[in-house]
C-alpha cells in the first residue's frame, strides 16, 4: 500500500470528464511523475489531492487516512506540501519571514494566537529557517523583499518553504515551467540533493521529459483524463501507447 | 526594553515624550498673540488626539496588517461610548470599570460582526461591515430608544438603553449603588479615577504663555501609550507577521498548514477592543453618548487617518489622527474676519481677491483642504506621512545612508 492511494476517482466539468477513473498508487520515498499532453487532467488531479477540488467519486487516501473534504490547511498539517506551477510566495515579506510561517505552522498548528512574544526570539524556528536556506544556497538573500527576486529564486524560495516543513509528500506542479535549461538543471540537482538527504515521497507533474527521466522512479502517463501506463523510466520510454498519446493517432 | 527592539524602544520613547509634553509642544505661541489661534494645547483638542489616536492604532491593526478594509468601526466606538455610560449610570463614576466594560462589550460584538463580514473578503467585506454599523445606527438612533419603563413608570430606561437622539446622558436618579448619585453642591458627578477628576486641571503661566495640564489628557495619554506599546508588540509577533502573510497570499497561506479565518476575526476583534476603549474613553472625558458616534462618517474619518498617516506602519495612524483632528478643530475656527486680518497688508481689491479664493477652504470649508491633501497623500506618498518623513530624513541623510534605510525601512502597505 502506498502513501497516497488514488482510487477510481472521476471529476467531471460540465459535459467534460476531466478525469475517468483515475486509480494511483504512490510508494512510500519515491519520486512519481504524472505526465501526459495539456488537457491529460495533470492539474485537476493534483488539485484533487490538495483539497482544492472535490472528485464526484471516489477516493483519496493518504498515510491511510481520506483527504476527501478536507481544507487545503488541513491537507498541509496531514504531511503534503505543494509547490504551484508559477512561485506562490509571500511577496510583501521578506525572505526569511518567508521561512518563519512555515516554522510556525508546523510548530504551532492551523491556527494560535501568539500576538506579545516577538519573532525575533523564535531562536529554534530561526535557525531551522536558515539552515534551510542554506541548503538552497539563499541564505544570503535572507533579507530581500521576496517580491523583487527573480523567479528562479521565487521558486527556490518555494520549494524550501515547502521542505522546511518536513513533509512526507511533496507535489510539485511543473516546477521547471518557463525556466531556462540552467535553471532547470539546477533544480533537477536541487531535488536530487533534497531525495538523498531525506525520506521524502515526491509527486511531480511535468511536461520537460529531460526532468522527468533524471527524476522520477515511477511515471504514470495520463491521456484525456485516465491513467494508459505506469511503469519504470525505462519501459515508458518506448513504451507504444506513450509514443500514440503525446504524438496522436495518425503518425 | 520592555521586550521590544531598539529601534522600537526609540520610537516608543518618542512618543512618550512627545504626549507627555503635549500642552507645552502644542501651544507654541503666546495667548492673544494673531498665532494663538493655531495653538492646539487646550485639554479637550488634545484629549481628542490620543483617543483617535488609540482609535486608528486599533483600526491598523486590522487594514494595515491584513488588508481587511472596514467601514464601520465606528459601531465599536458608539458600543464602548454606551458601555461605559451605563456603567457610570448604574456603579459609579470611577473610568477604570466603564472603560472595562466598553473593551468588552465591543471586543463580543466584534466576534459576531466579524464572523458574519469575515465570510466574505474585499468590497463585499466593506460594504458588510458598512450595513452593520448603519444597523447599530438606526438600533441606537430608534429602536433601543424607545420608552422601555412603560408609560407610567419614569425609571432608567424611560428613554431606552441609548437615549435616541439626545444620547444617554447621566441623571441625578441614577443609582451608581458603588458610588455617590450626586456631586456634593447637588450636581452631576463627574468621571474620576479613584477620586481625580477627569476634567481637573492645572494652568502654568510662564510670561505670555498659558499651559493647562488636564488629569484628563493625562489619563487618555497614558492609555495610549500602553495602546501603542501592544501594537508594536502585535506587529513584531508571529501573529502580526501571519496578518502581514494574508495580506500578502492567502493562497499560500493556505497551502503552508496555516487557517487564515481565526487571524482575520482575532484581527477583527483586536482592532474593535482598541475602538470600544476609544469610546470608553470619549464618554470618560465627556459623560454624553449618541448614535452619531456610530454615523457611517465617522467609520470614515478612521479609514482617512490611517490612509493619510501611513497604513501598515507603527506611527502612522496617530500622526493621521493628530493632523485630521487638528485641522478640524483649528482651520474650522478661522473666519473671513481672521483672513482679512492677515491680507491686511495687500492692496485693496488683492486683499479681497486673495481671501475670495482661500475662503472656500476654510471654516466650513476645512473638509475641501482634508480632501485635497489626502488625494495628494494617495498620489504621491502611497505611504501617508510616515513616508514623507522618511524621505525627508533620507535627504538629510544623505546618499550613503539612504541604501542602507531602503533595506531597514518599514514597508509601507499599498
Amino acid at each position: 500500500m502506498g502513501i497516497l492511494e488514488v482510487k477510481d476517482v472521476n471529476k467531471r466539468f460540465g459535459g467534460l470528464q476531466a478525469l475517468g477513473d483515475v486509480n494511483l498508487s504512490v510508494q512510500e520515498n519515491t519520486v512519481h511523475a504524472i505526465i501526459g499532453p495539456n488537457g491529460a487532467g495533470k492539474s485537476t488531479l493534483l488539485n484533487c489531492l490538495v483539497g482544492k477540488l472535490i472528485p464526484d467519486t471516489g477516493s483519496v487516501l493518504f498515510d491511510g487516512q481520506s483527504v476527501l473534504g478536507r481544507t487545503p490547511h488541513e491537507i498541509n498539517q496531514m504531511g503534503i506540501s505543494r509547490v504551484f506551477q508559477t512561485p506562490e510566495i509571500f511577496g510583501d515579506l521578506t525572505v526569511m519571514e518567508n521561512m518563519m510561517i512555515p516554522c510556525f505552522a508546523r510548530r504551532d498548528g492551523a491556527f494560535r494566537l501568539h500576538a506579545i512574544e516577538a519573532v525575533e526570539n523564535e531562536a529554534e524556528l530561526r535557525d531551522q529557517a536558515e539552515a534551510m536556506l542554506d541548503d538552497v544556497n539563499m541564505l544570503d538573500k535572507r533579507n530581500m523583499h521576496s517580491a523583487s527576486m527573480s523567479r528562479g529564486d521565487k521558486r527556490r524560495l518555494e520549494m524550501a518553504m515547502c521542505l522546511v516543513q518536513n513533509p512526507k509528500l511533496l507535489l510539485l506542479d511543473e516546477p521547471t515551467a518557463g525556466m531556462a535549461r540552467a535553471d532547470t538543471n539546477n533544480t533537477i540537482d536541487l531535488l536530487k540533493e533534497i531525495k538523498e538527504k531525506r525520506d521524502i515521497t515526491i509527486a511531480i507533474i511535468e511536461h520537460d521529459m529531460h526532468v522527468v527521466f533524471s527524476l522520477a522512479d515511477r511515471i504514470t502517463v495520463l491521456a484525456q483524463g485516465t491513467p494508459l501506463v505506469e511503469d519504470t523510466p525505462e519501459n515508458i520510454k518506448g513504451h507504444p501507447k506513450v509514443q500514440e498519446a503525446y504524438l496522436g493517432e495518425s503518425h | 526594553m520592555l521586550g521590544l527592539e531598539k529601534k522600537d524602544a526609540t520610537l516608543l520613547l518618542i512618543v512618550f515624550g512627545l504626549t507627555m509634553l503635549a500642552p507645552f509642544l502644542l501651544n507654541p505661541f503666546p495667548e492673544g498673540s494673531a498665532m494663538a489661534q493655531f495653538n492646539a494645547g487646550y485639554p479637550d483638542l488634545m484629549q481628542r488626539f490620543v483617543i483617535f489616536g488609540i482609535f486608528a492604532i486599533g483600526f491598523n491593526i486590522l487594514f494595515g496588517l491584513t488588508g481587511y478594509l472596514s467601514f464601520g468601526h465606528a459601531a465599536f466606538l458608539g458600543i464602548g461610548s454606551y458601555a461605559a455610560m451605563w456603567m457610570f449610570k448604574l456603579f459609579g463614576m470611577n473610568v477604570i470599570p466603564a472603560l472595562a466594560l466598553s473593551v468588552v462589550m465591543s471586543g463580543l460584538f466584534a466576534v459576531l460582526i466579524g464572523y458574519v463580514s469575515l465570510r466574505r473578503s474585499g468590497i463585499y467585506f466593506s460594504i458588510l461591515t458598512l450595513a452593520f454599523a448603519m444597523m447599530s445606527y438606526a438600533l441606537a438612533y430608534s429602536v433601543l430608544a424607545t420608552d422601555m419603563d412603560g408609560p407610567d413608570r419614569q425609571g432608567l430606561l424611560q428613554k431606552g438603553l441609548t437615549g435616541g437622539e439626545t444620547g444617554l446622558q447621566l441623571t441625578l436618579q441614577d443609582p451608581r449603588i458603588l458610588g455617590q448619585k450626586a456631586a456634593e453642591d447637588g450636581n452631576l458627578p463627574v468621571p474620576n479615577i479613584f477620586g481625580l477628576e477627569m476634567r481637573s486641571s492645572a494652568e502654568l503661566e510662564l510670561g505670555n504663555w498659558v499651559f493647562t495640564f488636564s488629569a484628563g489628557y493625562y489619563f487618555s495619554a497614558v492609555v495610549m501609550l500602553i495602546a501603542f506599546y501592544l501594537s508594536i508588540r502585535i506587529f513584531r509577533s508571529p501573529f502580526g507577521m501571519m496578518l502581514r502573510a494574508i495580506k500578502s497570499n492567502q493562497q499560500r497561506l493556505n497551502y503552508t498548514g496555516l487557517n487564515p479565518k481565526p487571524y482575520t476575526l482575532a484581527a477583527f476583534v483586536i482592532s474593535g477592543m482598541y475602538a470600544g476603549l476609544a469610546g470608553g474613553l470619549m464618554a470618560s472625558m465627556d459623560p454624553l453618548a449618541g448614535p452619531e458616534r456610530m454615523f457611517w462618517t465617522a467609520s470614515g474619518e478612521v479609514v482617512l487617518m490611517t490612509i493619510l498617516g501611513g497604513a501598515g506602519t507603527l506611527i502612522g495612524p496617530v500622526l493621521g489622527a493628530g493632523a485630521i483632528k487638528y485641522m478640524e478643530n483649528i482651520l474650522s475656527k478661522i473666519n473671513s474676519d481672521i483672513l482679512h486680518g492677515w491680507f491686511a497688508f495687500l492692496p485693496d481689491g488683492l486683499e479681497d481677491f486673495v481671501v475670495a479664493i482661500i475662503y472656500p477652504f476654510i471654516g466650513k470649508g476645512w473638509h475641501l483642504t482634508l480632501g485635497l491633501i489626502f488625494m495628494a497623500v494617495v498620489i504621491f506618498l502611497p505611504g501617508g506621512l510616515v513616508e514623507a518623513g522618511q524621505r525627508v530624513a533620507r535627504m538629510f541623510r544623505g546618499k550613503k545612508a539612504e541604501d542602507d534605510s531602503k533595506s531597514a525601512s518599514t514597508e509601507p502597505a499599498e
